[in-house]
């Protein structure tokens, strides 16, 4: 009651402002991550990375003289609240833009929304392809720059059977799709692929990792992993207790970053390997800025500029990952295109979006027509300490939502 | 029929249904959106889907405060319903999907043509439901068809109390799991969602919005003033004299097997066609609407807004809804904490929920306890609430 007190009263100072002095004029810009329910634990991260992002750009003087100012909302998790709250977004807030969604389901429910009231979505996170929507920029890396590029690395490593594990996803449907796909075209025979999926919360897997432990008799297997969060605890303890290892048979894992290892025992998953466009272990000036900036304001999280409460940061412990990097490198874009368009104009900034560069993290990055980034992809190999230690890189690797360009132009 | 209403109650029906069908519609219409009486198309589609909430909750209210049965999985009932509406919608998507095939999106990349290349990659069950006439009678027939087999069965063997509300709910996480499965092919996690259009209509367009809602609005209504009959009937009377003391009312000589059944079957459906208007309203359907916490959560509103009486869990699900739709947005990070906190004071301090309060305002007034009721047959409250509003 207090808070919407003093809420009521931060309103009627903020219009008394705007009819007085052009005093500190804000742009709103939605945050579409659920902060609970069972992508709380993923999605708070991503948040947490925005929040800090906007106060890094609004020191730096803001947007076109504008502080950013975030409206952060709970979609909790729940497929039909994330298409009400992107509505809420759009048509009550006015939000410029929106940063959001995790789960393939999220973004395909708010899509309509985002479609119907011209709306601009920024997604982040690994995922299938597939999709190509004017209104959504996907700063996230598509298959062609996840699941082939760990491929061709495991090909040249003399790897000759695959087997591919997953829950049962779209997402991990769709890359093993693919990557069988890949796998003819390279001259696999079809008797050296196998394709699983386990369903949703399956915790039993010794009849799976018996299989494999057959399958990898000769020391020419590897195990590509598109399993979900939990799963990947008893499959690793599984995969522990029959004598495999990263050595007669590694397991490459798309879905692992560093932020998950703060909930899944590393020591498990040690010597495996995983794939991403960035990893906190990068040396270069940039990352080093952004990882220690960001542990240092979680510390004490504040938003410059703007009449903004943090709250509900934790400050232990904490991480950087590539759906990190890949967040803020979606505001940078933003704020450098609505710079170039002089205006916030969904229309105008979808334009000058096109062809933007920013020099991230985890390398210089461009936005292309097809709404997906030119990035680089680095192979790590995970450490006990839930770090990875960078094996492989690849640079310059275009982001292609559908996989038949892909897959014919090889 | 019209005898089962009060005087009060009428007026309030009437009242309600003059301002779902004609003030709110019309001040979405025909004011301008810079007024301040203007209503946005979003508000009426999220209303929409508080409307549809409450006929849920109406359908878990039927069992659980008439007649004595706490299901916890009538939400499997509720996304069934959507299921089969939301199959007719998936196939008028046409060829306006991703991949611009004649075949839902999903089916292409699952490579379904391989699987049914005689249907051109639609399965064979999928067929019927381009038919909007087939698919609205299996929003009916479909979830009572389970909710006959399953409720013989239960019934059959007097499952009864929290043995009945596990197996409900194991029956909705089950569903829930098989749904989730890619070659269910029901979409998998994804669901069906992306929909275009609906007899015709454009889904996008404020005026289909706005006659979803009009729909809600019939329905709830409908709903309501069917729950009111039949409990007023000497078959309501018979339910909850079962709720009260089944073993008396077995050796009557009424066989409870056959009356619970038949209820739990009409709550289904109710659940169902609240579930099929749901599923055009916010645009999407998957599993996770079968997971059984949102089971529970429906169960909640019930309980916050007073069970045993049918306007209770109107209110519980329309003010837990819409408390929710704000406090998600206005406290994005406490909100949880806000809910919780008042589920522990309702179950604490408001035994009977919000249609409970003047009576126990009374009973304080008076200073001493009054013996516990027989279901209320009417509150004369704010029956008119949810489309008031």
């Amino acid at each position: 009651m207090k808070k919407s007190f003093r809420s009521l009263l931060t309103a009627a100072a903020g219009l008394a402002i705007a009819w007085g002095v052009h005093a500190a004029e804000t742009v709103k810009v939605g945050v579409l991550h659920s902060l609970s329910g069972t992508m709380a634990i993923s999605e708070t991260s991503l948040k947490d990375v925005l929040l800090f992002t906007f106060d890094e750009i609004n020191k730096a003087g803001g947007v076109n003289g504008k502080m950013i100012e975030p409206v952060v909302v709970d979609p909790a998790s729940n497929w039909p609240l994330f298409a009400e709250k992107a509505e809420q977004l759009l048509v009550k807030d006015k939000v410029a833009v929106v940063f959001g969604c995790w789960t393939s389901v999220s973004r395909k429910s708010v899509l309509p929304v985002f479609e119907r009231l011209n709306g601009l979505l920024f997604y982040p996170v690994q995922y299938e392809g597939e999709e190509l929507s004017k209104n959504i920029f996907y700063t996230a890396e598509a298959v062609n720059q996840q699941a082939l590029p760990a491929v061709d690395y495991m090909l040249a490593e003399g790897k000759t059977k695959f087997y591919l594990l997953g829950s049962d996803y779209v997402y991990p449907r769709t890359t093993n799709k693919i990557l069988k796909q890949y796998l003819k075209l390279k001259g696999i025979p079809d008797s050296d692929i196998v394709e699983i999926y386990t369903p949703f919360g399956h915790t039993d897997y010794q009849t799976i990792v018996a299989d494999i432990k057959k399958f990898s008799a000769g020391g020419k297997a590897t195990v590509i992993s598109t399993l979900n969060g939990d799963t990947n605890v008893p499959f690793f303890k599984e995969f522990a207790n029959a004598g495999l290892t990263s050595e007669n048979c590694p397991v490459v894992s798309f879905s692992i970053s560093e932020d998950e290892f703060r909930g899944l025992p590393a020591k498990e998953l040690a010597g495996h390997l995983g794939c991403w466009t960035y990893f906190m272990s990068l040396k270069n000036p940039e990352n080093s800025k952004f990882v220690s900036d960001f542990l240092g304001w979680v510390k004490a999280p504040v938003l410059t500029g703007v009449d903004y409460k943090v709250t509900g940061v934790d400050s232990k412990g904490r991480v950087t990952c590539s759906p990190m990097n890949l967040s803020r490198l979606g505001v940078y874009l933003w704020a450098q295109a609505a710079t170039k368009a002089g205006s916030f104009d969904v229309d105008k900034v979808r334009e000058a979006l096109i062809g933007q560069k920013f020099k991230g993290p985890g390398g210089e990055v461009t936005m292309q027509p097809n709404h997906h980034l030119i990035n680089n992809v680095y192979i790590g190999e995970t450490l006990p300490t839930g770090q990875f230690k960078v094996i492989k890189s690849f640079t310059g690797v275009k982001g292609e939502p559908f996989s038949e360009k892909f897959l014919t132009a090889k | 029929m019209l005898r089962s209403f009060s005087r009060t109650e009428a007026w309030l029906l009437l009242l309600a249904a003059v301002v779902g069908f004609g003030v709110l519609p019309a001040l979405n219409t025909f004011v301008s959106p810079d007024s301040f009486f203007h209503v946005s198309t979003f508000s009426l589609s999220i209303w929409g889907k508080y409307l549809c909430y409450a006929v849920l909750a109406l359908g878990v209210n039927l069992l659980w405060g008439y007649t004595g049965l706490l299901s916890l999985g009538q939400c499997l009932f509720f996304s069934l319903g959507g299921y089969c509406l939301g199959m007719y919608l998936m196939l008028m998507i046409g060829n306006l999907g991703q991949y611009k095939a004649d075949i839902p999106d999903f089916m292409v990349f699952l490579e379904f043509p391989k699987r049914f290349p005689e249907t051109g990659g639609l399965p064979p069950h999928w067929i019927p439901f381009r038919n909007f006439w087939f698919a609205a009678a299996a929003v009916i027939w479909v979830p009572a068809l389970v909710a006959l087999s399953f409720g013989y069965l239960a019934f059959r063997s007097r499952i009864k109390g929290v043995y009945f509300s596990i197996l409900s709910q194991a029956l909705t996480y089950a569903a829930s799991l098989m749904f989730f499965r890619n070659d269910f092919t029901f979409g998998g996690n994804n669901g069906l969602t992306d929909f275009k259009f609906i007899l015709g209509y454009d889904l996008n367009s404020p005026s289909t919005k706005r006659a979803l809602f009009i729909c809600a609005v019939a329905l709830l209504l409908g709903v309501y003033m069917f729950c009111r009959w039949l409990t007023s009937t000497k078959f309501g009377l018979i339910q909850r004299a079962i709720r009260d003391s089944e073993n008396r009312v077995l050796f009557s000589g009424y066989a409870t097997a056959q009356f619970k059944l038949f209820v739990f079957v009409l709550a289904a459906v109710i659940c169902a066609l609240g579930g099929a208007l749901f599923v055009p309203l916010v645009g999407i359907i998957n599993p996770s609407e079968m997971a059984p916490d949102k089971s529970l959560e429906a169960v909640v509103w019930c309980a916050v807004g007073g069970r045993g009486a049918l306007v209770g869990p109107v209110l519980g699900a329309i003010g837990v809804n819409s408390l929710k739709s704000y406090a998600t947005h206005a406290f994005a990070e406490q909100w949880p904490y806000i809910l919780g906190a008042l589920f522990v004071f309702v179950t604490l301090f408001m035994p009977k929920g919000i249609v409970g309060l003047p009576e126990q305002w009374r009973t304080f007034r008076r200073g001493k306890k009054t013996k516990p009721e027989d279901a209320p047959t009417s509150t004369p409250s704010t029956a008119a609430k949810p489309a008031a509003e």
